[in-house]
């Protein structure tokens, strides 16, 4: 890729220290970031999604804890930073929005208001200055009567709107990254569409790349530039978004696929991935995706194989793909 | 289908939830209104819908999980909603349901092998080694190891405890389950290992399906027939392949529309979306429910309910149904 690289992961290791043992939630996840792309990570859940996504806010909580790896936003390291340099970095250059944003409103605050705090705390305005900003931000961000709506507290407003309150807040300081962890999940179909929509606006027009997490696979292929598919932790295939479907390489990815319901067409029954995914603490010696892949071999139980380069910026993580050019290693 | 039998009807069926407000302006959710609907023996209809539409309070009133505030229910042309308990018991062994959320659905108290048991021994079989071998026997039908008899569900996954609750559903062999979204909380490598499962038992058993959900893939998959609901009324009912192929109502064209599909070749930046939320089920719209948010809609949507137009095989609730 030649694209300049705004957020750049390398060898991300986060684990968890519980009771039972140390569970490597992130195991080695490399992704790169864009100027003005969508990036998107997909997989089943528990697959590492999320806590790759608050590695890289610093949100990550105890017992978990990054062990490895470097995070550098446009240039910095932004690995080990205090808690005070990375509130600053957090609302002015990376934001994050999550599945429920009633989780991250105050219930007993009006929207508007708790948008215009994000917006004095970052920028020097007046507070009426402020509150026009908000009022303009409501309207890009597709809210009906923003001036009427500035005044609603969280729960007078639907999932949707609420998901474009969110929006409009991570927007407050045009961030140069937004990762968004599964903002459609919990919206039906046609508010989702109007999101997504919305998400490539904001991509397109003020130039924010955008990490988007989804479980959907629907969702990725309408909406990202480069898609990375995660499993057990770790990266198993990542390609843009027209050559992973249509020369989908990985066994994991290949059945993923498969076991989609197809709208156009009528299928008797649908393809299955036998079994379920590794306990994290009790992973399969080799590639950890060898207990229900339908071509694993002695070697795929013993060893673990690297990202092998498999074609022009697509990387795969099966010894079938095994070359020279390895994307990142084991 | 030609000379179906119709095993479940609905006649005008009404559920309306109160929810305080005054005296003078007491405050009614429409969650169901003025539904008629047939489900024909041996097939699979689906509802769909966005939630709130009111799919799981229709599911639940036509096996009496809920009475209904109006309307009649007939399972095998007998009245069942003013049955007494007595007299409806007998019938209620052949209704069951499948739960979303397979975590809240069992007692994290009771083992699968008790969890079983209960429909069992509820209608009277006492026998040690009859119920055990019953247990087992549905055990295997779902996949789940016999050796996982005496386990808690705690200790079972997603997909696992949801086999759980079909084996109960399917204990008293009855002629129709209602699926209320059983594979929207798994992943897809777990849920087409449901779905797959739910289809093997339905030729096995000969079980009738009310299918509910909102993923038009998976009932794209699973239905013959669709039922599509929006605001507590049926926007159109009609064959999978039809209503896929042509929808009829607007309603269910951006539904399909919106859906994201597995296939970026399908992106486009000019598809049609529906703008605007959905209305209030306490307040709903005046005329056809859909009225407000339909771009096709004139003077007559908001003051008349659309009655149901016959179009083939098909039944449309809109004044102006797109062309065929
Ligand atoms: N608090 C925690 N304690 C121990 N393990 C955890 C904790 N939170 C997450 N994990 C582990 O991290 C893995 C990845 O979780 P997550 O990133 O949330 O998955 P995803 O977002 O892909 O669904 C989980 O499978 C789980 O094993
Ligand atoms: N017990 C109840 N009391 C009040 N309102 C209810 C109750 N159950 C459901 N509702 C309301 O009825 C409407 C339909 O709900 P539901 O049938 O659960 O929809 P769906 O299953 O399509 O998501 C919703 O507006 C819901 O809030
Ligand atoms: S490395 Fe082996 S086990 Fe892993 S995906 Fe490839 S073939 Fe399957
Ligand atoms: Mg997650
Ligand atoms: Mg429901």
């Amino acid at each position: 890729m030649s694209e300049s690289i705004v957020l750049d992961i390398r060898n991300l290791k986060s684990h968890f220290f519980t009771a039972k043992g140390e569970v490597p939630a992130v195991d080695g996840v490399s992704i790169q970031v864009p100027a003005g792309k969508i990036i998107g990570i997909v997989g089943e859940s528990g697959c590492g999604k999320s806590m790759t996504a608050m590695s890289v806010m610093g949100l990550l909580r105890y017992p978990g804890k990054v062990v490895d790896g470097t995070i550098t936003l446009d240039g910095r390291d932004i690995t080990h930073l205090s808690p005070k340099e990375l509130s600053t970095v957090r609302g002015n250059e990376l934001s994050m929005i999550f599945q429920e944003p009633m989780t991250s409103l105050n219930p007993v605050i009006t929207v508007g208001r708790q948008v215009r705090e994000a917006i004095l705390l970052h920028q020097k305005v007046s507070r009426d200055e402020a509150k026009k900003r908000v009022i303009e931000i409501f309207r890009e961000v597709g809210i009906p009567e923003p001036e009427k709506r500035y005044n609603s507290y969280p729960h007078q407003l639907s999932g949707g709107l609420r998901q474009r309150v969110m929006i409009g807040m991570a927007m407050v300081c045009k961030p140069k990254v937004m990762i968004a962890d599964e903002p459609t999940t919990a919206l039906d179909v046609t508010i989702e569409a109007q999101i997504l929509r919305l998400m490539k606006k904001l991509c397109r027009e003020q130039g924010t790349s955008i990490i988007l997490i989804t479980h959907n696979m629907g969702v990725v292929a309408e909406t990202c530039d480069y898609v990375y598919v995660m499993y057990a932790g770790k990266v198993m295939e990542q390609a843009e978004t027209f050559a992973l479907f249509e020369n989908t390489s990985h066994p994991y990815t290949q059945g993923l696929l498969k076991s989609i319901p197809k709208l156009n067409e009528k299928a008797e029954r649908l393809y299955t991935i036998e079994g379920v995914v590794p306990n994290l603490l009790h992973l399969p010696e080799g590639c950890n995706f060898c207990t229900r892949c339908t071509e694993a071999d002695a070697r795929c139980r013993k060893e673990k194989p690297a990202l092998y380069q498999a074609g022009d910026g697509h990387g795969v993580r099966c010894f079938k793909y095994e070359s020279e050019v390895q994307l990142d290693g084991k | 289908m030609e000379n179906k039998k119709v095993l479940l009807e609905a006649k005008h069926l009404v559920k309306e939830f109160p929810i305080g407000g005054t005296k003078k302006n007491p405050l009614t959710v429409h969650a169901v209104s003025d539904v008629n609907l047939e489900i024909y023996e041996g097939e699979t209809l689906a509802l769909v819908g966005e939630s709130g539409c009111g799919k799981s309070t229709l599911g639940r009133t036509l096996i009496r999980l809920l009475e209904p505030t109006s309307g009649e229910v007939f399972f095998e042309g007998e009245e069942i909603t003013s049955m007494t308990a007595r007299e409806f018991a007998q019938r209620r062994r052949q209704m069951q349901i499948i739960f979303q959320d397979p975590y809240a659905s069992l007692n994290p108290r009771m083992s699968v092998k008790e969890i079983i048991a209960e429909p069992l021994t509820t209608y009277g079989m006492k026998d040690k080694g009859e119920l055990e071998n019953r247990i087992k026997d549905l055990m295997k039908k779902v996949g789940i190891p016999e050796e996982f008899y005496n386990r808690y569900p705690h200790q079972f996954s997603g997909g696992q405890r949801q086999r759980i609750g079909i084996a109960r559903a399917i204990a008293l062999n009855p002629r129709l389950i209602i699926c209320d979204e059983p594979v929207s909380a798994l992943d897809v490598s777990i849920q087409s290992q449901v779905l797959n499962l739910l289809k093997d038992l339905q030729q096995e058993y000969s079980l009738t399906y009310l299918f509910i959900s909102h993923d038009l893939s998976v009932v794209k998959f699973i239905a013959d027939r669709v039922c599509v609901m929006f605001l507590g009324s049926i926007c159109e009912i009609g064959s999978t392949e039809a209503l896929y192929e042509q929808p009829l109502h607007p309603y269910t064209r951006f539904l399909l529309n919106a859906i994201p599909k597995a296939d970026p070749r399908l992106r486009t930046e000019e598809k049609e979306l529906l703008s605007g939320e959905i209305p209030s089920p306490v307040n709903p719209p005046s005329g056809c429910r859909f009225h407000t948010r339909c771009p096709y809609a004139r003077e007559i949507c908001s003051r008349e309910a659309p009655g149901c137009k016959q179009v083939g095989q098909r039944q449309v609730f809109c004044h102006f149904p797109l062309e065929k």
